[in-house]
């Protein structure tokens, strides 16, 4: 952290992204007044941050400059930090704990969740107050925008953009560059927009969330050197109206930078103009698909449009439009500060730069990740999260949300780029990554997917309305033990027919989860369907109990728990379930201390 | 202007630039169905059954030939595998949500679902699952709306903003719930439906049905007679169903002056064809009562009364007001009567009061 | 204007806050969607008549309104509880156990997921991820995200909210 000794003596950093649903809050009010008690006030700064990445950890305190590290701290751990930092001695129990060495770590750095990846965009985001544009200023921010303003042409942006290699972070991967480009040499001048796509919807993916919570000001920063680069004056960003902080912090942002002259008219006297509105979604997944978010910020229903030209050309009200995400405005800054050249070193040929994933399901280590792109799925599954949870066995990770697709273990050693992940039957889309292990059922999941996609489509086109319903219907008759062999077939039809017809991408990518589950798990399709049996044991209608007469002691505590009255015996005598009667709740299973109830 | 030269099932075909897929198949007599699409109304590309298979720059897909701008060198399978196969999933799913009462539905022999199924041999609903239950809608003179039967095309709700100007109804929810709806899902006897019929015209299927026109007699008993509307002198093109020399209803047929649209009096209000009340010959009062005569006698008892007040009190004494229902050529030849024959320039028309 | 039969100052106040957000959105494009957001933050949800009214002053037909309103899940055409339980069944959610705690909310409220209890203090949903699935299973009540849970602590969470 830069241009922090001249200041204060330290920083305590209180994570207040996501950490706040683990009580932050309250973490962050005892310090502040603890501190001004203690009379510390311009010695010691209480800092709330945004989004420290290790979730799983939370709520997140660092005291900087040593880079201190304290794991699921407390409002009672507050005594305790402040008393640490006069003695110079680590509060040690709340130090992160080292799963193999069994040791405490006392700084991130060396923490391998953190020393493993690489922070670009998420390099301020945890150690900046979101709230204080002086923070951004003093960690550089703005910086790419003077230099744009003052020494470039928009045609010398989009150069550098295209040279970075930088491709869209919001799924697809299209070049960021080509579409200025397309942006910058459209045929209509009068008007044209950006468009910040931050209606980050995909089930297990929160990045653009945290970006926005955390580091607000490299996102306008990036849209409005964009406006620069393709000759717009006007932005909007397009926020799900779940993210309400992540608006308030915007909100705040956009006037900082007003009050600052880095957004409103005649920017840093340049004579450029550029002003951004806040467009809150209202819930619907379908709106972060380009032309169904264009007719929400229209006011209609967010149903996405045939195009007969690309939105550079024909977007918002008829107007030029460029339209990124979160994570790819964010980049913009990096590439403009550091140059094209080095940042298109990082990563892989085709797939430049870094990519933040969220790391969830089955992981030891949940949160945010920043890597380069290339590196292995095992680098981020084992190295950095740290293996799955529980001892337990990875089945598959699934990548890329409702759109994307289950990766099994024979590609762990996959690069993770846009283009291998396309060849798997996965996509990269926003960076979801939900790790699964033995005793996730593959048809469940295919279901789960199925269940939101069909909830979430917009009705307008008929494989997407009504071909995902049935196959809904039909995967769930499957997971209830009333399959048939047929329906393969018939979910394999409606796959290639939803792909193949569907009028936006997400029809067109719906059926993936379906599809990739059946490539590589095929066989657990076919125990539901053939032998009525679900594998991981999820399925609770193919499920049966039974007790394993050697192991049963009699002790009866299983029939107490039972609410079906399914379990009978005699004391002392081995017991029995009633198939018949039995509602597979598992309250058998987890009373008894012998192991000798049995599901399979 | 330039144009464009692409291949159709091996065919070569030239058309203007800008044209669809979908038009220059139509050039070719190549045939692709087509359940949303409707020439008058903006295209939305939304039912997918117009699916073709095109080659471009050496990529294959399918794209809907409705809206999918034609490109030179593009070569275009209008039922190749994949095409069929997509419409007959697509036919199968919009039936596995469609009651199949065909025997007993008013649009028999006149739906789009119907010639579809025929030609792609779908015998039926190809999936079994959830189906919509929704309440017949049968509370007005005019229209039954049986939403069952709705493909969600959206024809109807382009018709009604776009060329009748109400918006009276738009799409509601969404997903497997959407529903063409009035606001607040009322009836339309409750809503600001002016009941023009404009909708049940576009409709391909029996979602919206003519009430009288289909209850009447079976889409082939009946025989169309073009002929213009006449309710007033806009000219509406109509065609008369006629079955067993009744005129059963009204259906618009595409008119030079009136395209697909009819009001709800061109539409629906043929009721006064048969009429018992109607008159058919003219009248005349004869001590205080109306006596049947015949043409003769009537023309020569007007023009002798009109000669006589004329000669008594001068042509002034006369007024002429002539009728919204005649046609501009008729209204034209009466004002001349009036000015020429009466001699009074007392002629006004009722539209103007 | 709408009106209410009993008139009283509440309705009024929120006729004028209502009648405030018009005139912030006078001639703004694509301004049906923020409005409707406005109204529902007035009203606690749509009621119909509140719909037609914007619809006259910003002369979009009424049918769209409605067709916007039902399209998108924020929006609620019926009255709702003063907390509101949003229950997350996100991926991550889904895999640690959020059918559980929907479960246990949904006995002890005796509500199903989109209905309203009674006496109006709870309104239960489910959404598709809240973005804090690193913290599965999570929920939110009102604007506090809770995450980590278990169906016992859930039901104290909510004990809280009255």
């Amino acid at each position: 952290m830069k241009n922090l000794a001249g200041k204060y003596k330290k920083i305590i950093c209180v994570c207040s992204g996501g950490c706040t649903s683990s009580g932050s809050g309250k973490v962050l009010a005892g310090l502040q007044a603890a501190a001004a008690e203690k009379g510390l006030a311009g010695k010691v700064l209480v800092r709330p941050v945004g989004c420290h990445g290790f979730c799983q950890q939370g709520p997140i305190v660092t005291v900087e400059p040593e880079k201190i590290f304290y794991t699921r701290v407390t409002e009672a751990d507050v005594p305790d930090i402040l008393e640490a930092l006069e003695t110079n001695r680590p509060v040690e129990r709340l130090l992160y704990v080292d799963p193999t060495s069994g040791k405490p770590v006392v700084t991130y750095d060396q923490i391998p969740f953190y020393s493993r990846q690489q922070k670009l965009v998420l390099e301020k985001c945890g150690c900046i107050n979101p709230e204080n544009i002086e923070d951004y200023l003093d960690q550089g921010g703005y910086k790419a925008l003077k230099k744009v303003l003052s020494t470039m042409t928009p045609q010398e942006v989009v150069d550098e953009v295209k040279n970075s290699g930088l491709r869209g972070r919001g799924g697809a991967g299209f070049p960021t560059g080509i579409k200025w480009q397309g942006a910058l040499s459209a045929k209509i001048k009068d008007k044209r927009y950006v468009i910040c796509n931050a209606d980050e919807g995909d089930p297990g993916a929160f990045m653009d969330r945290s970006v926005l919570e955390g580091d607000p000001h490299s996102v306008l920063e990036g849209m409005a050197i964009c406006g620069f680069a393709t000759g717009s004056h006007e932005g909007y960003i397009y926020v799900r109206a779940e993210y309400p902080l992540a608006i308030k912090r915007l909100k705040i942002a956009i006037a900082q930078a007003e009050e600052y002259g880095l957004l409103g008219d005649n920017i840093l006297n340049s004579g450029f103009n550029f002003h951004i509105k806040i467009k809150a979604g209202a819930g619907a997944f379908v709106c972060g698909e380009g032309t169904a978010l264009m007719a929400s910020i229209e006011g209609s229903r967010g149903m996405p449009r045939f195009k007969t030209a690309r939105s550079t050309e024909k977007g918002l009200w008829g107007k030029p439009t460029t339209l990124n995400n979160v994570e790819t405005f964010a980049n913009i800054p990096v590439i403009i500060n550091k140059g094209s050249r080095w940042y298109s070193s990082i990563g892989t040929e085709k797939s430049t730069g870094t990519k933040i994933f969220s790391l969830t399901g089955k992981v030891v280590n949940t949160g945010l990740v920043e890597v380069p792109m290339g590196v292995t799925l095992r680098r981020i599954i084992f190295d950095i999260g740290g293996g799955i949870q529980n001892n337990k066995k990875f089945k598959a990770v699934q990548a890329g949300g409702p759109s994307g697709g289950c990766i099994p273990a024979d590609y762990l050693d996959l690069p993770v780029d846009y283009d291998s992940l396309d060849e798997v039957g996965a996509m990269m889309g926003s960076g979801g990554l939900v790790v699964l292990d033995e005793t996730t059922c593959m048809v469940d999941l295919a279901r789960f997917f199925l269940k939101f996609t069909q909830q979430e489509s917009c009705g307008k086109c008929t494989p997407c309305r009504e071909g995902t319903k049935r196959m809904l219907e039909i995967l769930t008759r499957i997971c209830e033990g009333k399959g048939t062999p047929k329906d393969i077939d018939d979910l394999e039809r409606l796959s290639r027919v939803i792909s193949s017809t569907s009028l936006c991408g997400l029809g067109k990518s719906a059926p993936n989860p379906v599809l990739s589950t059946l490539k590589y798990f095929r066989s657990e399709y076919e125990a539901h369907i053939n032998d009525k049996r679900c594998p991981a044991g999820v399925c609770s209608n193919l499920l049966v109990y039974t007790i394993d007469a050697a192991k049963c002691t009699g002790c009866g505590a299983c029939a107490r728990a039972c609410p079906a009255g399914a379990i009978s015996g005699e004391k002392k005598q081995p017991h029995a379930i009633d198939a018949g009667l039995c509602i597979k709740c598992g309250s058998c299973l987890q009373k008894c201390k012998f192991g000798a109830v049995v599901k399979k | 202007m330039s144009t464009i030269t692409l291949t159709i099932n091996g065919q070569q075909v030239t058309v203007p630039a800008g044209s669809t897929i979908l038009k220059a198949a139509e050039k070719l007599g190549v045939f692709i169905p087509t359940l949303c699409h409707h020439p008058q109304l903006t295209a939305v590309a939304s039912c997918r059954i117009c699916v073709v298979e095109v080659t471009f720059k050496g990529r294959k897909k399918l794209v809907p030939a409705c809206m999918t701008g034609a490109q030179d060198g593009m070569e275009v399978e209008t039922e190749s595998a994949a095409v069929v196969e997509s419409r007959r999933t697509i036919l199968e799913l919009l039936l596995a949500n469609h009651p199949q009462d065909c025997l007993t539905c008013g649009q028999n022999g006149d739906c789009r679902l119907q010639d579809y199924a025929f030609r792609y041999n779908v015998p039926g609903a190809g999936f079994s699952g959830e189906r919509h239950a929704y309440k017949i809608e049968d509370d007005n003179p005019f229209i039954i709306r049986d939403m069952n039967k709705c493909i969600l095309c959206g024809r109807c709700v382009r018709m009604c903003a776009e060329i009748q100007g109400d918006g009276v109804i738009d799409f509601a929810h969404r997903g497997f719930n959407t529903k063409i709806s009035t606001a607040m899902d009322l009836p339309l006897s409750k809503s600001e439906c002016v009941f023009c019929g404009n909708c049940a015209a576009v409709c391909p299927v029996g979602a919206l049905q003519e009430k009288g026109l289909r209850s009447s007699a079976r889409t082939w008993e009946v025989k169309k007679v073009k002929t213009i509307c006449p309710y007033c002198g806009t000219g509406c093109s109509i065609e008369l169903n006629v079955k067993d020399g009744r005129v059963v209803g009204v259906t618009s047929c595409d008119g030079e002056v009136n395209g697909p649209a009819l009001c709800v009096k061109g539409r629906f209000g043929y009721g006064f064809i048969h009429h018992p009340d109607r008159l058919t010959t003219p009248l005349i009062k004869k001590n205080g009562r109306f006596v049947e005569a015949s043409w003769e006698e009537t023309i020569s008892l007007v023009a002798e009364k009109l000669t006589g007040i004329k000669n008594d009190h001068g042509p002034d004494a006369l007024a002429v007001l002539s009728s919204a229902r005649c046609t501009n050529e008729e209204n034209y030849l009466l004002q001349k009567f009036t000015r020429a024959v009466l001699g009074t320039n007392n002629i006004d028309h009722c539209a103007r009061l | 204007m709408p009106t209410c039969c009993c008139q009283n100052n509440a309705v009024d106040d929120r006729q004028k806050a209502l009648q405030r957000a018009l005139s912030k959105y006078q001639n703004t494009k694509g301004a049906l969607i923020p409005l409707l957001q406005e109204a529902q933050e007035i009203y606690g949800y749509l009621p119909g008549e509140v719909m037609q009214y914007l619809s006259k002053e910003l002369k979009i037909p009424f049918s769209k309104v409605y067709g916007v309103a039902t399209f998108y899940a924020q929006f609620h055409l019926q009255p709702r509880g003063r907390n509101v339980i949003r229950v997350c069944t996100g991926t991550a959610c889904h895999v640690k156990g959020a059918g559980g705690i929907l479960q246990s909310i949904q006995e002890s409220l005796g509500i199903k997921s989109g209905e309203t209890t009674a006496d109006l203090r709870y309104t239960l949903e489910t959404v598709a991820c809240l973005g804090a699935c690193g913290l599965a299973p999570a929920m939110m009540v009102n604007n506090d995200t809770y995450g980590r849970l278990t169906p016992a602590e859930t039901l104290q969470v909510l004990k809280q909210y009255k």
